[in-house]
């Protein structure tokens, strides 16, 4: 088991956006988070990953409780993320926008960068090392001294997972990654999801409203509406359980 | 950490050279007289002016954090470095010569730690604040101090207070602007064009995404409010010694804005602007004392706010865009 959230509760004024939400993921999950809009799923990756305190509950990586911890601790004991609506380092090439997320691991000093000692050209070259397979594995290469706001909305999605990537998690979460894309994009998307699973070992919790993508790669389903867990199970018995069906899937499920 | 002597010492030949070169080049212009003293004061002005720049671009252009105090930490590096120096000089008189220049040397270091303690101390508590906020919050910092200064001969008479500070020694000669704006330069450079600095951007970019990333924002925050700063009273303490009399009102927050203005002109994030505006900038200003006739000196502040509005609506980016002159890329390969 890598992930383990229990009772997680966060309001906002009188909303509930979450409402004791329990589940776990174990290593090397491939797991789904769907249900309607405003229905939590977000707000749960805001608060596990730190950008949002939660009010009542423990998120539990690796048995070590993070909840509450700012976001760049929870970033560097192993989780990372993706938005729904891509934050990108608008400014910066896509070799930065990797580059950037290696910084917690870096090891040389602000001396050693003042002074450009051996340890700081030694360092800087294996990072640059590292990008490259990065940019290779997502097929950036090409577009490496691009500014990322010039990038296509494909390629601003898989900058965004190369850049979460680099931080070298162990758990992967995803905010809509197919939002926005076309079929043959989703396509190419499924297949890189599961190919960095396998490359990287990593677990994969995400967030999705395609239902192609949904039932042709998550092994297992959580169903939330209205803060709370409604249903979870493999696919197949997602699309016949009749409280998603209510929720979910009777009104916009016919689509995917 | 792993220094191995020959690198690090190369890299500091490497800086002595520009720095011979542009301080011989200057001193020459200087006897030959093919500059007088009057513009050889002018180039000396616009170096302490672009290494205080440098620093607002550090906090401004790369971290993105709206500051309107630069001018306060100017003024504290300026009478920190001034007290020391005339506590100096009280002490041992001004003949001996190296002595002198160490205790200058000093002063200096003295000027920008002491901008960067109180730039901590800003910092702690206002950068937690969103960027707009920030801006008034270290306004009201600018206006403080600047009463402070106002006040200070109460508790300490060398400040002069409000009557100003005299019996500065002049110690600013050409080759300590020279010194200070290639050490600025090189500093800004090489954090800029690191990790270090590309954290900083990252957070002016974006700071949730730079917290997702495992950048600690407030932290790198204050680092970069912090360094910024202590250029801010490097150059401080420059100043004094170059003209050898500080006033509160050369440290009013008004003249965080001609700071700022500069930064704006050669462009946020980008170091060559930075240079050349503060030199164009500081040319215009008192250039135009000389080249414009006495009745019409006024009119300085007719034609720079016009070119001022010209220049941001033809460069908006500043007026290099995000090119870099070859000397300031900061190559991180070999």
């Amino acid at each position: 088991m890598i992930l383990s959230v229990q009772g997680l509760t966060r309001h906002f004024g009188g909303i509930r956006a979450l409402d004791g939400v329990d589940f776990t993921l174990g290593r090397g999950e491939l797991v789904g988070i769907i249900g309607p809009n405003g229905s939590g799923k977000t707000t749960l990756f805001n608060v596990v990953t730190g950008i949002y305190r939660p009010d009542r509950g423990s998120v539990t990586l690796e048995g070590k409780g993070i909840a509450g911890l700012p976001p760049h601790e929870i970033a560097r004991r192993g989780i990372a993320r993706t938005f729904q609506n891509i934050r990108l380092f608008r400014e910066l090439t896509v070799v930065d926008n990797v580059r950037v997320a290696y910084h917690p691991h870096v090891r040389y000093g602000p001396a050693d960068a003042l002074l450009r000692t051996e340890a700081f050209y030694q360092e800087e070259r294996r990072t640059r090392e590292q990008v490259e397979e990065f940019l290779t594995i997502f097929s950036l290469s090409d577009r490496r001294k691009e500014l990322a706001r010039n990038l296509s909305y494909g390629d601003q999605r898989r900058l965004e997972i190369a850049r979460a990537l680099s931080c070298w998690p162990r758990l992967l979460l995803l905010d809509e990654p197919a939002a926005g894309m076309n079929p043959s994009e989703v396509g190419k998307l499924m297949d890189l999801i599961l190919r960095v699973r396998e490359r990287f070992s990593l677990t994969v919790l995400l967030i999705e409203h395609q239902m192609r993508l949904v039932m042709g790669i998550c092994e297992r389903l959580i169903v939330m509406d209205f803060g709370q867990v409604i249903a979870r199970g493999v696919p197949s018995e997602i699309q016949r359980d009749p409280r998603v069906v209510e929720a979910y899937l009777g009104k916009g499920g016919s689509n995917g | 950490m792993t220094v191995r002597i020959p690198r690090v010492a190369g890299n500091i030949l490497k800086a002595l050279l520009p720095f011979c070169l542009l301080t011989a080049t200057l001193l020459l212009l200087e006897s030959r007289e093919y500059l007088n003293p009057f513009w050889i004061r002018i180039i000396q002005l616009s170096c302490v002016v672009a290494v205080s720049a440098l620093g607002l671009n550090l906090i401004y252009g790369f971290t993105g954090l709206f500051s309107l105090g630069h001018a306060a930490f100017y003024g504290v590096g300026a009478y920190t470095a001034a007290l020391l120096m005339k506590g100096f000089v009280g002490a041992y008189g001004e003949e001996s010569f190296l002595p002198a220049q160490a205790a200058f040397l000093g002063s200096l270091a003295a000027g920008g730690i002491a901008a960067a303690l109180l730039a901590c101390l800003v910092g702690l508590p206002t950068l937690r604040l969103t960027s707009d906020y920030l801006g008034i919050a270290t306004l009201g910092f600018g206006v403080i101090t600047k009463v402070l200064f106002d006040n200070a001969d109460s508790f300490l008479p060398q400040l002069g207070g409000a009557r100003g500070m005299t019996g500065i020694p002049r110690m600013t000669e050409t080759p300590w602007v020279v010194a200070g704006l290639v050490a600025a330069i090189l500093v800004a450079r090489n954090l800029v064009h690191s990790t270090y600095g590309r954290a900083l951007v990252a957070i002016r970019e974006d700071e949730i995404a730079a917290s997702t990333v495992g950048i600690d924002i407030f932290r790198y925050k204050v680092y970069g409010f912090t360094a910024g700063c202590a250029f801010a009273g490097v150059a401080g303490g420059l100043y004094a010694h170059l003209y050898t009399f500080l006033h509160p009102s050369n440290f009013d927050f008004l003249k965080s804005f001609d700071v700022l203005m500069i930064v704006v002109l050669g462009g946020l994030g980008n170091l060559s602007g930075t240079l050349v505006a503060s030199f164009g900038w500081i040319f215009l200003l008192e250039g135009m004392r000389v080249l414009l006739p006495p009745e019409y000196i006024e009119f300085r502040w007719v034609i720079i706010p016009l070119l001022l509005i010209v220049t941001m609506l033809v460069r908006p980016q500043g007026l290099f865009g995000r090119r870099e002159f070859p000397f300031l890329r900061g190559k991180v390969y070999r």
